[in-house]
C-alpha cells in the first residue's frame, strides 16, 4: 500500500490545485449559470426599473430639492427583501434537485471552498446588478454638486447588506431542495432582520421595554446599520455587522450541507 | 486501491450498511451486485466521500477518506447514480468544468476533455445544452467526466442504467477494457454484466455482504451447477425420467420438455459425485438403452438462479414486513 501511495503522490504533485483556483472555478459556472439562463436579465430589469420608479415616483428624488441619492438608497433594504432571495435561492437547492451536489462534493474540493464559490458568483452578480445603476450618479451629478463620498459608502453599505441577504438565502436554500421554500424561509429571516430596526417597531418596543433592549434588538437590524453607510460614515462596528451575518450564514450553510450528507 | 474495514452506515435506526469488507486492487473489477436498497449506493457514496461514515475505514490508495478526503478523491472518478450534471451548460463546459476542478489546465485540460469525448461518443453533442440531451447522452456525459482525468479508481453507481443495448454493451467493453490498469468498482443489477466486465463479484443484501467471489465461483454455487441435461429423440418421457432417476450418482431428476418427439431430462447429481461422473454414467445409459441422443450438455449454473437463491428469502420477508 505505501508503494502504492508513493506512486499516486508524485503523480498528483504535477497537478495544481489550491484553494482559490477551485473558488474562482466554482465562481465562474456559476456566474455563467445566472447569464445562461433568463434569471440574469429578468433579474437585472426588473431591479432597474423598480429602483428608478421608487427613486423617482415613490421616493421623490425631484421634490426634495437636495442633491443626494437619500431617495434611492433608502428603498434597497425592501428591494432587496425580495430580490436578493430570489438570486439566492437556487444556491444549494438546485445542486440538491439535480444531485449535481453529489458530483461537486466528490471533486478534490472541500465543502467551504464550494459555498465560497458560490456565494462569491453571485454576490457578484448582485454587484453588476447595482452598478448597473449608475447613471443615477451621472443624474445627481449633473442636477447638482453631491457628496460623493456619501454616494460611495452608500454603494458600499448596499453591496455589504446584499451580501447579507445573500448569505441567509445561502442558508436557507442549503436546508431544502424546494426553491420556492428556500425563498420563503429567507424572505421572512430578512425582513425580521428589518423590521427589528424599523422606526415604527423600535418606538412600539420603546414603550414597554428597557432602553438596552430595544439597543440589541435594533443592533440586530440591517436597517440601523445601513443607515451610517447611507451618510457617508463608515463605522468599523457596522461593517464587522455585516460581515459576521455574512460569515454565519455561510458557516450554517456548512453545517447544514454536513449534517444532510450525515444523514 | 480501495480498501473497505467494517463500514457501517446508519440512517436514524436502520442499518443501510452493516459491516462491509473488501478490497478491490488495480486490474480488477469488482462488480457490485444486490436487489434495490442493499445498500449498494450508499457504500458507493460512503468510497467517493459523498456521505461520511458512521463506523469502519475506507482506505483509497493509501489515504483515509474520512481524515484526508482531497487527495483521496483526486484519484477516484466517479459517475453517481442517475447520472446527474448541470442542465444549462453545453456538454464541453460542463467538461471542462471539472476537468478545472481536476486541477487540468491549459493544453492538459484539452487534450483530456478531447480524450473523454471521444472514448464515450460525445462528438456530435459537444456544444449542446445538457439539457436537451437524451437520457443515453447525458448519461455518457456523466460518465465522461469520472474519466476526464484518467483516474486511478473509478466507483461507477449503475453506468449502464437508461443505455440502449449498443451503448450498454460499448459501456462494458470500455469497463473491461480501462479495468486492466485500473481499480473499478460498479453496480449494477443485471446480471449479465458481470459476466461481460467483472473480474470479482460481490452480492451484497440488506446491508451485508452475502457472496463474494469471481463469476465463475458465484456460479458454482448455483443448485444448476453441475446438473446434466440430456435431448433424447423418439423416447417416452416416463421412462427416460425413470432409468435416469434410478442411477445411484443421480439425487433427482426432472423431466423439462416433453413435446412427443423430443424429451428433454436434467440429472442431478449426488453430493458425493466426482465431476464427469454423472455424464459418463448418463451417457453410458442412454448407449445401454439406445436412446437417441441429441444433445448432453454439463451445466454451469446461472448467477441469476444464486442471486435469486441467496437474495430472495429476504426480498420476500421485506415485502411481507411492508404490507404489515
Amino acid at each position: 500500500m505505501s508503494a502504492d501511495s508513493q506512486v499516486m503522490s508524485s503523480a498528483v504533485a504535477g497537478v495544481h490545485t489550491n484553494a482559490l483556483h477551485n473558488i474562482v472555478t466554482i465562481a465562474k459556472r456559476e456566474l455563467a449559470a445566472y447569464f445562461a439562463s433568463p434569471v440574469a436579465y429578468v433579474f437585472i430589469v426588473i431591479f432597474l426599473l423598480l429602483v428608478g420608479f421608487f427613486t423617482f415616483m415613490v421616493g421623490g428624488f425631484f421634490e426634495r430639492g437636495e442633491a443626494s441619492l437619500a431617495s434611492f438608497f433608502m428603498w434597497h433594504p425592501w428591494l432587496y427583501l425580495f430580490l436578493v432571495p430570489a438570486v439566492g435561492m437556487r444556491l444549494w437547492s438546485e445542486e440538491r434537485r439535480l444531485g449535481t451536489m453529489e458530483l461537486l462534493l466528490t471533486m478534490p474540493v472541500s465543502t467551504w471552498q464550494a459555498i465560497v464559490g458560490k456565494f462569491a458568483a453571485s454576490w457578484l452578480f448582485l454587484a453588476i446588478a447595482l452598478g448597473l445603476t449608475f447613471p443615477m450618479v451621472i443624474t445627481v451629478s449633473y442636477l447638482g454638486d453631491p457628496d460623493l463620498g456619501a454616494i460611495f459608502t452608500g454603494y458600499l453599505g448596499s453591496l455589504l447588506m446584499a451580501g447579507a441577504y445573500l448569505a441567509i438565502g445561502c442558508m436557507t436554500s442549503a436546508m431544502t431542495r424546494n426553491q420556492v421554500v428556500s425563498f420563503i424561509i429567507s424572505v421572512v429571516v430578512c425582513l425580521l432582520l428589518i423590521l427589528c430596526g424599523w422606526p415604527p417597531v423600535t418606538n412600539m418596543l420603546v414603550k414597554w421595554a428597557s432602553p438596552w433592549l430595544v439597543d440589541i434588538v435594533s443592533g440586530f437590524s440591517v436597517m440601523t446599520h445601513f443607515e451610517s453607510f447611507q451618510r457617508g460614515v463608515v463605522d468599523s462596528r457596522d461593517l464587522y455587522y455585516f460581515l459576521a451575518v455574512i460569515g454565519f450564514s455561510l458557516f450554517t450553510t456548512g453545517v447544514i450541507i454536513r449534517s444532510h450528507r450525515a444523514g | 486501491m480501495i480498501k473497505v474495514e467494517n463500514l457501517v452506515k446508519a440512517f436514524g435506526p436502520k442499518l443501510a450498511v452493516n459491516g462491509v469488507s473488501f478490497t478491490v486492487e488495480r486490474g480488477e473489477v469488482l462488480g457490485f451486485l444486490g436487489p434495490n436498497g442493499a445498500g449498494k449506493s450508499t457504500t458507493m457514496r460512503m468510497i467517493t466521500g459523498f456521505i461520511p461514515p458512521t463506523g469502519g475505514r475506507i482506505t483509497v490508495g493509501g489515504y483515509d477518506m474520512v481524515e484526508n478526503p482531497i487527495p483521496a478523491k483526486r484519484l477516484i472518478g466517479y459517475l453517481p447514480e442517475n447520472a446527474p450534471a448541470y442542465t444549462d451548460m453545453t456538454v464541453e463546459g460542463f467538461l471542462g468544468f471539472a476537468a478545472e476542478l481536476r486541477g487540468l489546465r491549459g493544453e492538459a485540460k484539452k487534450r483530456a476533455i478531447g480524450r473523454a469525448v471521444e472514448m464515450c461518443f460525445l462528438e456530435n453533442v459537444l456544444y449542446q445544452s445538457v439539457d436537451t440531451l437524451s437520457k443515453g447522452y447525458r448519461h455518457r456525459t456523466c460518465f465522461a467526466q469520472s474519466i476526464i482525468h484518467d483516474p486511478d479508481i473509478l466507483v461507477l453507481d449503475e453506468p449502464t442504467d437508461g443505455l440502449d443495448p449498443n451503448q450498454k454493451h460499448e459501456v462494458r467493453t470500455l469497463i473491461r477494457r480501462m479495468g486492466e490498469k485500473k481499480a473499478i468498482v460498479f453496480s449494477t443489477h443485471i446480471l449479465e454484466e458481470v459476466d461481460a466486465a467483472c473480474t470479482r463479484a460481490i452480492i451484497i443484501d440488506r446491508g451485508q455482504i452475502v457472496a463474494n467471489g469471481t463469476p465463475t465461483e458465484l456460479r458454482q454455487r448455483s443448485e444448476l451447477a453441475g446438473a446434466v441435461t440430456l435431448r433424447i429423440a423418439d423416447a417416452d418421457a416416463g421412462t427416460v425420467g425413470q432409468k435416469v432417476r434410478d442411477l445411484p450418482v443421480v439425487r433427482r431428476s426432472e423431466v423439462l420438455d416433453n413435446n412427443g418427439a423430443v424429451v428433454r431430462v436434467r440429472a442431478f447429481p449426488q453430493p458425493t459425485v466426482k465431476n464427469g461422473d454423472l455424464e459418463r454414467s448418463l451417457y453410458e445409459l442412454a448407449v445401454r438403452e439406445k436412446w437417441r441422443l441429441l444433445e448432453l450438455k454439463v451445466e454451469e449454473g446461472r448467477l441469476d438462479e444464486v442471486f435469486r437463491s441467496i437474495t430472495m428469502p429476504d426480498t420476500k420477508r421485506r415485502v411481507e414486513e411492508g404490507t404489515k
